[in-house]
């Protein structure tokens, strides 16, 4: 699973994301986006594509795993070390 | 005493001083209350630059950080669920995460925070980005009854979600600004019955004034939106079960119903800091351009400071006025502001002086933002029309650019932002393409008396003292 959010300040309505991976990414009317907060691992490829062809570098995206941070919370210890 | 060469100093960096700062980024402890965009966004920028201490998140909701924007749009419209909305990690923040736990007060002195599970966390730097809460429907009596929701956090967003895909009779949205707005929309979108009870006297008027608020509200019922505006609900009624069936409004009306969005702005997350000594109260936290926090007496502070929705800080381009900015951006920028500047020297400080910018879409439209709206006292349609719903408005305030709004138009944002930022004359001097010739003159912008009620812009310019509700613009609830 990826995360996807997408600064929308930054996004123009290009919608080279939309042509690219069109599972995640929709317009919605002449310039607003839709996408999809959580893509497959599958997609992962195709989300990078859309993101690297994002003209404003709009599409942000996991660059790391975030599964350490659910861990640490349930296993949350009194204060900090 | 006179330097000798007999004496050799350990030679450190030049203006270092005492290597305390070297020190905090190898070994101290830095605790972020707010587990939200800016929280998470300020701890990768720590991590990013060198942070090599202890980090601890506080946040007082169970999940990890996720991102609220769709919660009103794509999840409304059931593209996408609630609890799939988690933000993206941009790096690894190796935190100490302490979810699901509030903080629930502040000792600057002794340098801890207390959570309200009775722990105590001490911290070195504290960076303060607890954020608003929906204000709640003021009558808890009727808050309670099922089928009343707010929308703010990921719970809300789920609750009203599944509800809405039960297919309610009709759906009563009280407060007609951008929250409120995009609840309609998405209601429309699936076909829901939706009635939006707005105090002023258009929707988004107290954002972006009555210009455009009509055409919000020739939005709104083209869209089949039953549009009430200049009416307040006065009371929510419910059926022997416990669940809402009815609104009686100010002009005698009842509204049948069976889900009412209490969309009536926010109020900030200051609350656990009172008593504190820390300059915080119902406008948010005051701080410098570099988001450190001032205390009570107008001193800054060294090690606290506080980004995103919860800050309140000046900005030049606008008067040095406090700006709170209720917007995604902002809490980006802030968050950055305020993580580099917690392990920087005096003289590497940055200031805060992003232009506020925000998004939002409704009824197919995309509205963005950039600048001060409210602050404006005119306003010209510098490119397409409002008839077409396809434009760029600019508002001036005393003779220079103040801000710019753009109905599917966003591409050119970024040049009216400019304009903004080198307070270019208004009304601009130059052609634009796409004009029509009935727009490029100024007309007043229609910004509500802000003693009248209505609801509040998400820019807010505010006064000085923390509690001093006598301010130059008054959001309404």
């Amino acid at each position: 699973m990826v995360r996807i959010a997408v600064d929308l300040n930054r996004c123009q309505g290009y919608a080279q994301c939309a042509f690219l991976a069109p599972e995640i990414f929709t317009m919605h009317g002449d310039e607003a986006l839709l996408y999809d907060p959580e893509a497959d691992e599958a997609q992962r490829a195709k989300l990078a594509q859309a993101a690297a062809a994002c003209p404003v570098q709009a599409i942000l995206v996991d660059a790391v795993d975030a599964v350490d941070a659910v861990d640490a919370s349930a296993e949350a210890v009194s204060g900090a070390r | 005493m006179p330097w000798t060469p007999s004496t050799p100093r350990p030679r450190r960096c030049p203006v270092r001083g005492d290597g305390a700062l070297e020190q905090l980024k190898r070994e101290g402890r830095i605790v972020v209350v707010g587990a939200s965009l800016a929280g998470l966004r300020a701890a990768e920028t720590l991590r990013a630059k060198g942070f090599e201490g202890s980090l601890t998140m506080i946040g007082d909701e169970p999940g990890e950080p996720y991102d609220r924007p769709p919660l009103s749009k794509q999840v409304l419209l059931g593209k996408a669920r609630a609890d799939r909305t988690a933000l993206p990690r941009l790096r690894s923040v190796d935190a100490t995460w302490r979810l699901g736990v509030p903080a629930a007060g502040l000792d600057m002195a002794a340098r801890r925070v207390r959570l309200a599970d009775g722990d105590e966390v001490p911290y070195d730097r504290l960076l303060i980005a607890t954020g608003v809460r929906a204000r709640p429907w003021p009558r808890e009596e009727e808050a309670e009854l099922d089928g009343v929701f707010v929308l703010r956090t990921r719970d809300h967003g789920a609750a009203l979600a599944r509800r809405l895909a039960d297919g309610p009779k009709r759906v009563l949205v009280i407060g007609g600004g951008f929250a409120g707005s995009e609840v309609a929309s998405a209601c429309r979108e699936r076909g829901i019955p939706v009635t939006v009870a707005e105090r002023g006297a258009s929707p988004l008027v107290g954002a972006l004034g009555g210009v455009i608020g009509a055409v919000s509200a020739g939005l709104h019922r083209e869209h089949g939106v039953d549009l009430r505006c200049g009416v307040m609900v006065t009371a929510l009624e419910g059926d022997a079960s416990g669940r809402v069936r009815a609104a009686h409004l100010s002009d005698g009306s009842t509204v049948e119903t069976d889900v009412v969005v209490v969309s009536l702005g926010a109020l900030r997350n200051t609350e656990w800091l009172a008593g504190s000594g820390l300059g915080a109260g119902p406008r948010g936290i005051a701080c410098d351009a570099g988001c450190r926090a001032f205390d009570i007496r107008g001193i800054v502070t060294d090690d606290i400071y506080a980004a995103g929705d919860v800050a309140r800080c000046p900005h030049p381009l606008f008067g040095y006025q406090f700006l709170s900015l209720e917007h995604w951006g902002n809490a980006v920028a802030q968050a950055g502001i305020a993580a580099h500047n917690m392990i920087s020297e005096s003289t590497d400080r940055l200031p805060h002086m992003e232009v506020p910018a925000f998004w939002s879409s409704q009824f197919g439209v995309n509205i963005k933002s950039v600048g001060v709206p409210s602050m404006g006292t005119e306003i010209l349609i510098a490119q397409g029309s409002l008839e077409s719903r396809r434009f760029v408005g600019v508002y001036g305030y005393q003779g220079r650019v103040i801000g710019a709004v753009s109905f599917d138009h966003g591409r050119w944002l970024p040049f009216y932002q400019e304009l903004i930022e080198s307070t270019a004359p208004f009304p601009p001097s130059f052609p634009t393409v796409d004009r029509h010739p009935d727009g490029q003159r100024p007309m007043d912008a229609d910004f509500p008396d802000p003693s009248v009620p209505s609801h509040g812009p998400t820019v807010t310019l505010s006064g000085y003292s923390p509690a001093d509700r006598r301010i130059t613009f008054i959001p309404a609830h």
